[in-house]
């Protein structure tokens, strides 16, 4: 066990370090910093000036040795933008990332879970092609349009009415078909809980809650409908193996056999796969904090890229790296909790 | 809906903590709020550490210029009541009396002569500072401006002139730092905390999540309709979210509006678009250097000819722009009202065969595409139109963080380079653009057509140093009929100015063409 995360911990540093050479070496084709710091009548003389100082004139080895040495202790440098270390910046960041995240994955493990398995069991039943049809569509929906689609409907409201609104049906139909709007369309409002350091919460008022909504919904657009085919195909795979005929055949209630014996080895191949998807949702943030303005390490990242900040984008990265590794460390230790045959490379086989 | 007064309340632990007094008790009547979301946000509290859009706006909410400009590009005495022209190369300004900064500091004649004296420190601003010798304080409210030479634009400069509180800036802080040091890249005292004599003190701040600012109770004008005690600034970067985020009424004034969405927002009856002809110019540098046609003259205009302004404002821009003729808006000195677009695809067919062209050429393009409104939409509609005159371009278009590096690189023989005066002045435009490239000097460091004509900058340099107004509005207005008929430029159009508000939020009166809304006179009928 413990040879094992040490063993991660170095494929982190592998990570980071490969991370952090490629970043630097296309920081010459992130574009200028010094064209966003300063105004437009400022002569070249004086561009040239802070260039020298910020050391973007020294040659790539030199500039990157500079940044290795203070990384190793921790200094991973200053924001051009924000005038602060980057590892602040992002840790002010974070936790609204976090926060999007959980909520979404709440969403989907919730969600995803009992309707996969329900497609299994009745996979004939009208719902059940309901659900796998509504799947197709919400992946095949880009998230930021989903998003957007989302703002339209419940933040500015859809009035709609092609029926007579003069008749009583007229009107009800119309109705059903508009919305009012009224949820938040940005940010995550003034009502946050202070938990500790720089964690500001949404989770413990209903206000901070509504903020959620929206985000977490457009992100999970694309993970939940994966998540229920996936866990859909493999409880049907499941459901024919041999040990479920016998359990069947033993007498145990279908509630147990499906619940406890079967959905048990449908999760493998699932927490397989959400651990991989746990680092491409990391990605998607990027889009969704964009287009609902959430002031998380996603939309920082974007912006620090419109700005050439390159501390912070090389931070970044390096961060999101680390947090791959992680998950996949705990994805491993995981499945062997579910899975006691799975061996953790280190241990005798 | 979200209860207005929990809004500071709730502020959260992380703000930067500044001096003033934070929470003003609630007197008669309810506050009145204004959310307010605009694409970014000030880099810095510090009003000199950069000369850009955010930081001026900021400038008119945390501090008051010595005049300002009104509506109609002229002045109006702020801080300053009253100014004359002692000689040649000295103006007088009388201050206000009664004026006290936010820390409750008297605002006197040696906060003018400190800021001035720090503006020409500043990295940004020291450019258009250069023509001022000295600044002198004859008494307490009396200052003196001297210039090297004599010197047309002092009033000009003087919208720059926002007094800092001179005695709060000065000492050095626990690290050592002096108060007043101006910091491009990192942490300074004033770059983190503000106090100048303007309506709005800020009194919480979290860079790129919001600002909050809040009336200032001692402020000296009186008479100014502005009712808005509190400003919740948001920046949204993101084009559509800032359209939402105003029609779901979450925010009450959104600026810029994008083109495609100001119809959607003209349609909405709960909100309201304001819009204005702007001073921005977008041109085409036609580059002599690298293309050896594009140094007949006839070459140059064939391209004029050939590229049809008002159908690109009318089209691409969707009425939201005014086509240009030439580089000096509406209301600057050196505007030539004789000249008009001159779209004609025939004559510029002729233009081309003149030239031995006929069969056209080949050349490159490059423009941003995140900078100016539809920018890369433009350069397309420019290199069809070229077509028309059989010349092939290859287009290019990039992010900005990137454009500019290929720019100073004159990257591509056509460039597409927006700009608007500093000082709101022909001079600067010609000085920057199409005067001679000069490196000693900095003359034409963004001439990306390497054009240059000493005859004009001569008429230039003169009309620098003429201090009758009409006078010199005539040798502007000259020098831009010359680059006209020479065909020095492509000139596009003028960027309109779009700000959208709830219809509550009288936004008509405070704004103006340089894109500083005075929102201390801001008037929200509740």
């Amino acid at each position: 066990m413990i040879a094992f995360l040490i063993k991660r911990l170095m494929h982190a540093l592998v990570v980071m370090f490969v991370i952090s050479v490629i970043s630097f070496a296309i920081q010459s084709n992130l574009g200028d910093p010094i064209q966003q710091m300063v105004g437009q009548s400022v002569p070249e003389s004086e561009r040239a000036e802070l260039r020298e100082e910020l050391g973007l004139n020294d040659p790539f080895l030199v500039q990157y040795a500079r940044f290795a040495a203070n990384a190793v202790q921790g200094d991973f440098g200053y924001s051009y933008f924000f005038n602060e270390p980057t590892t602040d910046v992002i840790l002010r960041h974070l936790p609204a990332t976090l926060e999007l995240v959980i909520a979404t994955t709440l969403i989907i493990v919730l969600l995803s879970v009992p309707i996969g398995v329900y497609c299994a069991i009745r996979p004939r039943s009208a719902l059940s092609r309901l659900f796998m049809s509504v799947s197709i569509v919400g992946i095949s929906i880009p998230v930021f349009l989903t998003a957007i689609m989302l703002i339209q409907i419940f933040a500015i409201g859809v009035d709609f009415s092609p029926f007579p609104a003069d008749t009583g049906w007229g009107q009800w139909l119309n109705g059903a078909l508009s919305t009012e709007g009224g949820m938040p369309s940005y940010g995550r409002g003034n009502d946050l809980t202070h938990l500790f350091g720089t964690w500001d919460s949404n989770f413990f008022s209903l206000e901070g809650l509504t903020y959620l909504v929206l985000p977490s919904l457009s992100l999970a657009s694309i993970m939940l409908p994966l998540f229920i085919r996936l866990i859909r195909a493999e409880m049907l795979e499941v459901l024919q193996s041999e040990y479920v005929k016998f359990a069947t055949a033993k007498g145990i209630s279908r509630k147990r056999i499906y619940f406890v014996h079967a959905l048990k080895n449908t999760m493998l191949p699932v927490i397989t796969v959400g651990g991989v998807q746990l680092g491409t949702m990391v990605a998607y943030t990027i889009l969704t904090e964009t287009v609902f303005q959430w002031p998380g390490m996603g939309l920082m990242f974007l912006e620090a890229i419109q700005r050439s900040d390159i501390p912070l984008i090389v931070t970044y990265l390096m961060i999101v790296g680390l947090i791959f590794v992680i998950t996949n460390t705990l994805v491993d230790l995981i499945y062997g909790l579910v899975n006691p045959t799975v061996k953790l490379t280190g241990k005798p086989a | 809906m979200i209860d207005k007064k929990t809004l500071l309340a709730s502020l959260l632990g992380a703000s930067v903590v500044l001096p003033l007094p934070a929470l003003a008790q609630e007197d008669a009547g309810d506050p009145v709020t204004l959310r307010m979301a605009y694409d970014a946000d000030p880099v810095s509290l510090d009003i000199h550490e950069q000369l850009s859009g955010g930081i001026l706006q900021l400038s008119h909410l945390t501090h008051d210029p010595l005049v300002r400009w009104t509506k109609d590009v002229k002045f109006e005495p702020r801080l300053a009541t009253d100014w004359e022209r002692i000689d040649d190369t000295t103006m007088r300004f009388t201050l206000r009396d009664g004026v006290t900064f936010h820390t409750g500091n008297d605002f006197t004649a040696k906060d003018v002569v400190w800021t001035i004296e720090r503006l020409k420190r500043s990295a940004d601003f020291k450019a258009i500072f250069d023509p001022i010798a000295s600044a002198k304080a004859i008494d307490e409210h009396t200052v003196e401006i001297k210039t090297h030479k004599p010197y047309p634009l002092v009033l000009n400069l003087a919208t720059y002139i926002f007094p800092m509180d001179s005695e709060y800036y000065t000492g050095e802080t626990e690290d050592g730092d002096p108060k007043d040091e101006i910091v491009k890249n990192g942490d300074s005292f004033a770059s983190r905390h503000s106090s100048g004599t303007g309506p709005y003190e800020v009194v919480s701040r979290q860079q790129g999540v919001k600002v909050e600012f809040e009336r200032f109770d001692d402020y000296w004008d009186q008479d100014s309709p502005g009712n808005v005690d509190r400003i919740v600034l948001t920046p949204i970067g993101e084009n559509a979210t800032r359209v939402s985020a105003l029609l779901s009424g979450d925010v009450d004034f959104i600026a810029p509006v994008p083109p495609n969405d100001l119809e959607r927002v003209e349609a909405d009856q709960n909100v309201e678009l304001t819009t204005m002809s702007g001073t921005r110019i977008i041109l085409m540098q036609l580059n002599q250097k690298r293309v050896e046609a594009f140094q007949d003259p006839r070459v140059r205009q064939a391209f004029n000819y050939a590229v049809n302004q008002e159908a690109i404002a009318d089209r691409l821009m969707k009425g939201f722009a005014t086509p240009a003729a030439q580089l000096s808006p509406k209301g600057y000195d050196g505007h030539n009202d004789s000249l008009s677009p001159r779209y004609d695809v025939e004559k510029a067919k002729e233009l081309m065969k003149e030239a031995g062209y006929e069969d056209g050429f080949s050349v490159s393009m490059m423009a941003p595409n995140n900078r100016y409104v539809n920018d890369a939409k433009i350069a397309q509609a420019v290199a069809t139109m070229l077509s028309r005159i059989n010349v092939d371009v290859d287009l290019k278009t990039l992010p900005k963080a990137q454009y500019w590096g290929e720019f100073d690189d004159r990257a591509a023989d056509i460039m597409m380079i927006g700009w608007h005066a500093d000082t709101e002045d022909s001079a600067n435009l010609f000085q920057y653009l199409t005067e001679c490239p000069d490196p000693e000097t900095g003359a034409g460091q963004y001439n990306a057509a390497n054009y240059c004509n000493p005859a004009l900058d001569e008429k230039v340099a003169q009309a620098n140093v003429e201090t009758d107004r009409a006078k010199r509005a005539e040798m502007l207005q000259a020098v831009e009929k010359a680059l006209y008929e020479d065909a020095a430029f492509m000139p596009l159009h003028w960027q309109d100015l779009a700000w959208a508000s709830k219809n509550n939020v009288k936004l008509e009166p405070v704004v103006n063409v340089m894109n500083f809304p005075y929102l201390g006179d801001l008037v929200v009928e509740q």
